[in-house]
């Protein structure tokens, strides 16, 4: 299931099936088409990165019930053409999965995606999916995961277990662009721990419920870590890259949420074995909701949240002891107008800090503009993330949904 | 024996209490006799549909669909999954309402496949960008209020009961509100509302009320005009089910994901 690097061919592929579907009859088509374009504010750090960019993205939907709805079928391919960097031109399968409902189970077989988790400057519990690195910075996009998943509804709580059969490899941006690490990421070469490789079978468990004002999740994973390190390597081509290399760890994960009116208190926390020596780590925080701000209609959230790791300063993330503050503003328009602002800073080294801005607004029925603003203020050499330090940018996106 | 005259006394003045009733009891007896006769519905599932309207006459349009659970004693659960417009298509709003407390409520965002429990301060907020408010079109439980009746009135050729009603949960965006409650189906036909500085906010009529298994009425449209900003909503219900067969499982965090 590694990431095909022909979009043409996949495209192709993707509007046949597609066909096949609709002549099969009684489902619902939906989803979007989008243009993306980045402007870059600084000239690259490495010069054979490219500058401003454009791209497309298209992700159908098809979605089929039958059985009183208590069976389904739901298919999301997902395909972006990229302007600059062939690796970013790519296409997947998000979801194309099968679930059985019955009053006291699911059961979910296919292509899937899964979310654990209530913080929201990091997903540390959150482990099913892979993250799709080269769709943005933040991480927020997700592969789609081969699963067989059974939720077991009781009393006492929702039980999931789960049978992983395929990993999936993390996206990287390519030579050409930008967002990444120099030396770039060798795609094509990853190293795993398990002889097995991309063929190693992941296991997973959790449970979660809610209690009042609480909602609790508890999680245990074992299987290939989603999260690679890294091990400098020179290609044939005398080139130096970093090549991944796919642990095989475990994971167990908390994540609770306290819901006491305006205040949201949010806990994830880990403990994760396997990738060199075992290490804990935490984002803990609160968003707090201010309604009808300044006798208007909006809503302002105030969030603070703070991320620990502690492996320190040798971690492989930004966040080892860092502190994010942001707040949320709503506008509760027929337009959802929303604005997310936000900062993180690296609590050992202050000046090691990002800023960002993403904003949305409907536009009609049908259209959507997105904003997003990243700015990278990193000063030590040292650090993993010194490489993105030339890559502030300014993004817009318009989707229109069908 | 002393206390025995007492009970006495009482008894004989009884029917003459009912009579001289005070205004603030008339108007409780009035929404307990609506509450009564709109009980033992078990669930409902309908699909909704609202156009929004600003000033310049500008429309935009919301379509859901929504499953409603009676809950004994509390305020009902309701689901709600939005269809249109596209780019929320498919996001789901679980909420377990309640008299004067804060509501429990979760929000499914169908892209991140992420259920997020929310604050729920937001009562006096606007629903989906309209002008009805979450408290509007959330269940109508008696302790929400404090009652007053004011008089005997015609609407449409409909007598009514008006009474004026005051909310107890310390988040409502209103002071107060008038309602005209008519006196046969004991279900409003129109309300004003009066925002927190009580001056004139909100006005709602209820258009086209059916009898649903011979006992419960439901309007099939709802017109809110907002009298500050000129802009207004109208809420059309439509394929009103009720004792569909829905329980407490229907209305959980699983389903929630798997809502369509």
């Amino acid at each position: 299931m590694s990431s095909c690097h022909k979009p043409l061919q996949l495209l192709v592929l993707l509007f046949a099936s597609l066909l096949f579907l609709q002549q099969a009859g009684a489902g619902e088509w939906s989803g979007y088409l989008g243009v993306e374009g980045r402007t870059f504010f600084n000239d690259p750090t490495d010069p054979r990165q490219k500058g401003d960019n454009l791209s497309f993205v298209a992700q159908p939907e098809y979605y089929t019930d039958w059985d009183n709805g208590n069976q389904s079928l739901l298919f999301v391919p997902f395909v972006r053409l990229d302007q600059n960097d062939p690796e970013r031109s790519h296409a997947d399968i998000r979801e194309l999965i099968w679930l059985k409902a019955s009053d006291n189970w699911e059961l979910r077989t296919g292509i899937g995606k899964v979310y654990w988790g209530v913080a929201e400057a990091q997903h540390l519990v959150d482990i099913i999916n892979q993250t799709d690195l080269i769709e943005g910075p933040d991480g927020e996009e997700k592969l789609g995961q081969p699963m067989i998943n059974l939720s077991l509804l009781r009393e006492w709580g929702t039980v999931d277990f789960f049978i992983l059969p395929g990993f999936r490899e993390r996206t990287f941006p390519g030579r050409k662009g930008r967002l990444r690490s120099v030396p770039g990421i060798d795609p094509n070469n990853a190293l795993y721990e398990s002889s097995r490789k991309e063929l190693h079978v992941d296991w997973a468990l959790r449970w979660s419920h809610i209690i009042g004002d609480w909602d609790i999740g508890l999680s245990y994973f074992d299987g290939t870590s989603r999260d690679p390190r890294f091990v400098p390597s020179v290609n044939s081509s005398g080139e130096t890259l970093f090549v991944p290399f796919y642990d095989q760890i475990q994971q167990t994960g908390l994540d609770v949420q306290v819901t006491k009116e305006g205040w949201l208190w949010k806990l994830e926390a880990i403990n994760r074995r396997g990738m060199g020596e075992t290490y804990n780590a935490f984002t803990a925080g609160f968003e707090y909701t201010i309604v009808g701000t300044l006798d208007s209609q909006a809503d302002l959230g105030l969030i603070s949240e703070y991320l620990y790791d502690d492996r320190g300063i040798n971690a492989i993330t930004l966040f080892q002891n860092d502190l994010m503050l942001g707040t949320r503003l709503t506008l509760n328009d027929e337009q959802s107008t929303e604005f997310l602002l936000g900062i993180i800073t690296d609590m050992d080294e202050t000046s090691e800090r990002s800023y960002f801005i993403e904003a949305s607004r409907r536009i009609g029925d049908r259209w959507k503009l997105n904003l997003e603003l990243r700015i990278f203020s990193l000063q030590n050499p040292v650090s993993p993330f010194y490489a993105l330090r030339n890559d502030d940018y300014l993004q817009l996106e318009l989707f229109r949904y069908f | 024996m002393k206390i025995r005259i007492l009970m006495l006394s009482s008894l004989i003045l009884l029917p003459l209490e009912l009579f001289a009733q005070s205004p603030e009891e008339k108007g409780l007896a009035i929404a307990v006799e609506a509450d009564k006769r709109d009980t033992g519905w078990n669930d409902i599932k309908t699909e909704l549909s609202m156009v929004l309207r600003n000033r310049q006459g500008q429309e935009s349009k919301r379509r859901m669909r929504s499953k409603i659970l009676e809950v004994e004693g509390d305020g009902d659960k309701s689901l709600i999954v939005f269809d249109y417009p596209r780019d929320i298509k498919n996001t789901a709003f679980l909420s377990y309402t309640h008299a004067l407390k804060a509501d429990d409520q979760w929000l499914y965002l169908p892209a991140l496949k992420r259920v997020k429990r929310i604050s729920s301060n937001n009562k006096s907020g606007p629903f989906m960008g309209s002008e009805f408010a979450y408290e509007d079109i959330s269940s109508q439980e008696v302790e929400k209020y404090k009652y007053k009746f004011i008089k005997d009135d015609q609407i449409n050729g409909r007598d009514a009961f008006v009474i004026e009603r005051y909310p107890q949960y310390k988040h409502s965006g209103y002071t107060r509100q008038i309602a005209w409650v008519d006196k046969e189906m004991y279900q409003p036909l129109k309300i004003i509302f009066y925002d927190r500085k009580d001056s004139l906010l909100k006005e709602l009529v209820f258009i086209g009320y059916k009898q649903y298994l011979g006992k419960f009425w439901r309007p099939l449209k709802l017109e809110m005009v907002n009298k500050q900003n000129g802009k207004s909503t109208t809420l059309e219900y439509r394929d009103y089910q009720f004792k569909t067969g829905l329980t407490d499982k229907n209305f959980n965090r699983n389903t929630l994901k798997r809502t369509r």
